[in-house]
């Protein structure tokens, strides 16, 4: 593309304006990004490594690393997030895998009664669930909170994986089912090997955002302090009056938990941006 | 048969495990008495009483607009420049435009707020806000743009040159109107987005502005006296909330359907 291009630029001798034209347009964006997205990460460093005085210190990760409660707190949000994705795993690869077998119009409405909700805020769907709960006699702790969990993250996991099954090659399956393989050797040979990409997309859009999500610990845990990582940091910027309690200590994890990010991406090899549109494009 | 039955099965039971807090919600919205475990009667007060929670209503509605149309334009801008960059200021620039993506909504928020007080500037306030929301949307609409642009046909930009259209007018003419779809969907994104948020909102939000998730999060949360007795009028809010969400989602699909069908057709 880039050879055509350049041939049709020089011919219409406007290569040097319109070339630099197009490129041009992404220096708003470019400066917005170095601004609020690269610098602030070079400011949580420079505040996880200075004390409260502005020295260089490691007080704060000597603290962190030697608090019991916090590193409980972060090895429960660790645990939770795993839990929660697996169980969303379980409960939506059935879903999307029926979904992706049946007649496009009839699975099309389907998955659009399965992602409206995620239209409807966040909160107010937590709510909703509290109240069932509630009702039920369901009482607040881990338990309600796991499915408070499932119930707000469920259809994130449902739209990446019906995306990655309804592109996958049917002809392979029908082969293996031809070559003599049984129903259940082309799923587990086949259908879960292709479907892996969604899988991690489907995981990362879950696993990451429920270690941070203090909103639903908040609502379904009671009285019984149960709560996520995302709470500490939280804590530390959310003082009473709108004061800031402890910048550092918040820098501090807020660094664990981007060394944390950082290393699921790697064991996942990166975020599958396609799956991540929530399906508005569906 | 028997499979099918189970299947169908199945799909009834994790819609109904979704829906049934929804219409628990909807049902007791019409409900005189304050609690979901004893109905008092059917009554309008709720809906009445919707007024108490206009301001925040509005907060939430007037915020997430303005946050969508910057960040539309903000990022459709960058996905252009983004995509004709080839070369490693292009890639460099998508990788750093997947970071607010996949980092979470608390660092981000509390990265910000670390950065202004490096700056000397307050903590909270509506500018903070905005830029909070705009750097959770923006990359989103960038990814929905993205892929529009790989779908379409490098030559027509040219063409449209050779014919004589200024780089300007090939841009709004031919470039715009086939990528609008990504534009579009990079919109609602950012609406959606921004109306959902709740962490960045509670940590970056002046203090008395609320929007609709810090304003119930009150109330079901921290369970003050004065929030609690709101929770009805909530109730009445999500009833609206989520009739509104299945006619907006109804129409945009009939109409994508029907504009399917023409093209189909041609």
């Amino acid at each position: 593309m880039t050879e055509l291009s350049t041939k049709a630029m020089t011919k219409s001798g406007k290569k040097f304006k319109f070339g630099f034209n197009r490129k041009q347009l992404c220096i708003p964006y470019a400066l917005f990004l170095v601004m609020f997205v690269v610098i602030p990460l070079f400011v949580i460093l420079y505040y996880a490594f200075t004390s409260s005085d502005g020295s260089f210190s490691f007080a704060n990760f000597a603290e962190f690393f030697t608090n019991k409660t916090k590193i409980s707190t972060l090895l429960i949000s660790i645990l939770i997030a795993l839990l929660v994705t697996v169980i969303c795993l379980l409960i939506a690869y059935p879903v999307a895998y029926i979904l992706s077998k049946m007649k496009k119009s009839i699975a099309f409405i389907l998955l659009l009664l399965f992602v409206t909700p995620m239209w409807i805020n966040f909160v107010l769907r937590a709510m909703a669930m509290k109240e069932l709960l509630s009702l039920i006699g369901v009482s607040p702790g881990s338990f309600a909170n796991i499915i408070g969990l499932v119930y707000d993250f469920l259809p994130f996991m449902i739209l990446p994986l019906y995306s990655t099954l309804i592109k996958m090659d049917t002809s392979l399956e029908e082969a293996a089912l031809d070559l003599g393989a049984n129903k259940s050797k082309v799923f587990i040979k086949i259908t879960l090997p292709l479907s892996v990409p969604g899988i991690i997309s489907g995981a990362m859009m879950v696993f990451l955002p429920v270690m941070s999500c203090y909103v639903i610990t908040d609502t379904f845990s009671g009285s019984t302090g149960f709560t996520v990582i995302g709470k500490l940091i939280a804590w530390c910027f959310l003082g009473e009056n709108g004061t800031l309690t402890n910048v550092n200590g918040g820098a501090t994890i807020s660094l664990v938990m981007l060394v944390i990010m950082f290393l699921t991406m790697l064991a996942t090899g990166g975020f599958k941006s396609d799956n991540s549109t929530r399906g508005t494009n569906l | 048969m028997i499979k099918k039955f189970f299947s169908r099965g199945y799909i009834f039971l994790v819609l109904a495990f979704i829906y049934i807090p929804i219409f628990i919600l909807v049902i007791f919205s019409f409900n005189a008495g304050k609690t979901l475990n004893i109905w008092e009667g059917f009554s309008f007060k709720w809906y009445a009483n919707l007024g108490v929670v206009g301001d925040v209503v509005l907060n939430t509605v007037v915020l997430a607009v303005v946050v969508a149309v910057t960040a539309t334009i903000l990022g459709t801008l960058g996905a252009i420049g983004m995509f004709y960059s080839n070369g490693k200021g292009g890639k460099l620039m998508k990788g750093i435009s997947q970071i607010p993506v996949v980092n979470s909504e608390v660092v981000t928020a509390c990265a910000l707020i670390m950065l202004f007080l490096l700056l000397g500037l307050s903590n909270r306030s509506l500018v903070g806000l905005f830029l909070g929301h705009l750097i959770i949307t923006t990359p989103f609409v960038v990814l929905s743009v993205l892929p529009k642009l790989k779908q379409m046909d490098p030559s027509l930009y040219e063409a449209a040159l050779d014919l004589g259209a200024s780089p300007r007018q090939a841009l709004t003419k031919v470039i715009l109107p086939e990528i609008l779809p990504g534009v579009f969907a990079g919109f609602m994104l950012a609406i959606t987005l921004s109306l959902d948020d709740y962490i960045v909102t509670a940590t970056l939000s002046p203090l008395g502005f609320d929007t609709i998730s810090t304003a119930v999060y009150k109330a079901i949360a921290l369970t003050t006296e004065a929030a609690s007795m709101k929770l009805p009028i909530y109730r009445a809010l999500t009833t609206i909330i989520f009739l509104l969400t299945v006619s907006v989602v109804v129409v945009i699909n009939v109409r994508s359907k029907r504009k399917q069908k023409r093209e189909g057709g041609k």
